[in-house]
């Protein structure tokens, strides 16, 4: 079970040029909007054809602009599931599940459709029509309808960006289990990078209609090989820097250097640190560790994000700030009473190191 | 006084005959052009919608100059020995070259108000084209199409002007009813003219109520219809 794709395509102020892997773990495709991401997904059901290169799905050839191959969009028995749903809306949940088996006798058609309903708990909704339904009806009927074909790979377009964030966690799961029983490839695009984590093995990270990493998924948000993926995935502090000595780096935007454990950073132009990994501590002598000013506090529900500037660099305003801390709220509810100056360390272990 | 009927059949057959072709026509236009591909979209747009803003007079003169002895089609025709100027195709003719944009209008909205992903999940879940079009976007599109059904034979019941320069006004032949207000009004029958209008209006308005009443019935799916 697996999917080569490696297409070009050519628009006017816009070019899709990716190629990659994947096999019957689920890949993440993560990446800000019109980066490509749908774009790919599509061209790989067939609804757009890209100007070169190949597809090929479970050693089948879908596409090939040497050999002259461009299967049609029916003949290519993918499983595409869209962001709004795209449900019939003049057709019950029933029919729209059957939609795509209509070919098969009765007696299997039908016994496929309760299945089905029956895996995504709709069954009381079989007479349905879909404006009837809930967005997280809409999803699980538009889900059935797809898994009932039994398509050779499963292609995941934003599904869960139209719902709220309760109904969202609940069908997440719910996909993960249908993960886990499907057996073949499964491509899963989105925007939200917790979410892209939580659901996918593998990751691949797309800008301006190219693939810009691809891995594993720990090693994609841990150690992002380029400055782009390390936004992407929600790194906050970066930073271009230059070598001092054998130990020793220059952050450039921090204005401060660093020391860092002994290992081979020749050829990286960029380092950073992910918000949280930024400690506050008292001891301002411990290595990596700058007193510091506090140029903005924000809050959310359970945890609070300083924004700070390196001492001696001016700023203290709103916007001038070098580096971000995420701490828990409990935390920063004792930090808030320490003396200035405070003291921020940028641990060497947790410095990650990548190209522009 | 004895009413002569026969305005009464020819003005039903012509209308019926008339909004048969441009439901073919109309929605054929119409579906090419929101879901086909190909070049010259905008020039056959152009000339389908252009008998709606000319005036009737010119639209039959310019059917007239086709049609007739020297035109192309009026030349075509006479090869086989047929000529339609003055004769009740000639009606048909006209009643569908001015009721074609109404449809075709109508329809082309309704089209392009289907979302393009659930045609596209359509195709992904291996429906031809074909049974796309019979499946989802005719029943989805129904309200819309209705309308323009309504309103095409609306005006083709009501044609006067092309009809009156390409088929002339022969009682029992060519002459609708539009043309025997005309005549009646003309000839000082008032009582004539009234009764004829009045005809007009019970056969739009019940044509009218009946499609609303089908449309209804028959969009339990659609919430804006329901509701």
């Amino acid at each position: 079970m697996d999917l080569v794709v490696d297409i070009k395509k050519d628009y006017k102020d816009f070019k899709l040029e990716i190629k990659f892997q994947a096999n019957q773990e689920t890949m993440g495709i993560l990446g800000a909007s019109g980066s490509g991401k749908s774009m790919t997904l599509r061209s790989i059901a067939g609804i757009v054809i890209p100007d070169r290169g190949r597809i090929v799905l479970n050693g089948r050839t879908l596409f090939d602009s040497e050999k002259g191959i461009n299967l049609s969009v029916q003949e290519r028995r993918v499983g595409l599931l869209f962001q709004n749903y795209a449900l019939f809306p003049n057709l019950t949940v029933r029919e729209n599940i059957a939609f795509g088996i209509r070919k098969l006798p009765g007696v299997e058609r039908l016994r496929r459709v309760e299945e089905k309903m029956g895996a995504m708990q709709i069954n009381h909704l079989h007479d349905k029509y879909p404006y009837q339904l809930s967005g997280g009806e809409q999803q699980r009927t538009a889900l059935a309808r797809t898994l009932v074909t039994e398509p050779g790979c499963l292609l995941l377009d934003e599904p869960f960006s139209a719902l709220d964030n309760h109904i969202r966690g609940q069908l997440e799961k719910e996909l993960l289990d249908i993960f886990a029983s499907y057996d073949g490839v499964t491509l899963f695009v989105t925007h939200n990078l917790e979410e892209c984590y939580r659901v996918s093995k593998n990751i691949l990270v797309m800008d301006k209609g190219k693939a810009i990493s691809c891995g594993c998924r720990d090693e994609v948000f841990l150690t992002p090989p380029n400055v782009k993926t390390a936004m992407l995935t929600g790194c906050k502090n970066i930073s271009a820097m230059g070598r001092v000595n054998k130990h020793t780096v220059k952050a450039v935007e921090w204005g401060c250097n660093l020391e860092v454990d002994e290992q081979n950073i020749d050829g990286y132009t960029h380092l950073g640190i992910r918000e949280h990994h930024v400690t506050m501590v008292d001891d301002g002598d411990l290595p990596n560790t700058f007193p510091c000013r506090v140029s903005r506090v924000v809050e959310t529900p359970f945890s609070v994000t300083i924004f700070l500037k390196i001492d001696g660099r001016g700023g203290g305003t709103d916007r001038d700030y070098d580096i971000q801390v995420e701490t828990s709220k409990e935390a920063y509810a004792l930090q808030r009473d320490q003396i200035y100056p405070w003291y921020v360390q940028i641990k060497p272990a947790h410095l990650f190191f990548m190209t522009e | 006084m004895t009413l002569d009927l026969s305005p009464l059949w020819i003005s039903l057959k012509t209308a019926s005959t008339a909004t048969v072709i441009t439901i073919i026509l109309g929605i054929a236009l119409a579906r090419w052009m929101v879901f086909g591909g190909g070049k010259g979209k905008e020039v056959i747009d152009t000339l389908v919608i252009m008998p709606m803003v000319l005036p009737p007079t010119v639209v039959g003169f310019a059917l007239l100059l086709i049609f007739g002895k020297s035109g192309a089609i009026g030349q075509l025709l006479a090869t086989v020995g047929a000529s339609v100027v003055f004769s009740w195709p000639a009606t048909v003719i006209t009643a569908t070259v001015v009721a074609i944009p109404l449809m075709y209008r109508t329809a082309r909205g309704a089209f392009e108000q289907i979302e393009v992903n659930s045609i596209d999940a359509a195709r992904v879940l291996g429906a031809s084209d074909w049974y796309i079009f019979w499946r989802i976007i005719i029943p989805v599109s129904l309200p819309g199409i209705i309308a323009g059904i309504i309103l095409s034979f609306a005006r083709a019941l009501g044609e006067f002007g092309a009809t009156i320069m390409l088929a002339g006004n022969i009682p029992g032949k060519t002459q609708t009813i539009p043309l025997a207000i005309f005549l009646a009004v003309e000839s000082g029958e008032t009582q004539t003219a009234f009764i004829w209008a009045g005809i007009v209006l019970l056969i739009s308005l019940s044509a009218i109520l009946a499609m609303n009443y089908w449309s209804k019935i028959q969009y339990k799916f659609d919430q804006r219809v329901r509701s």
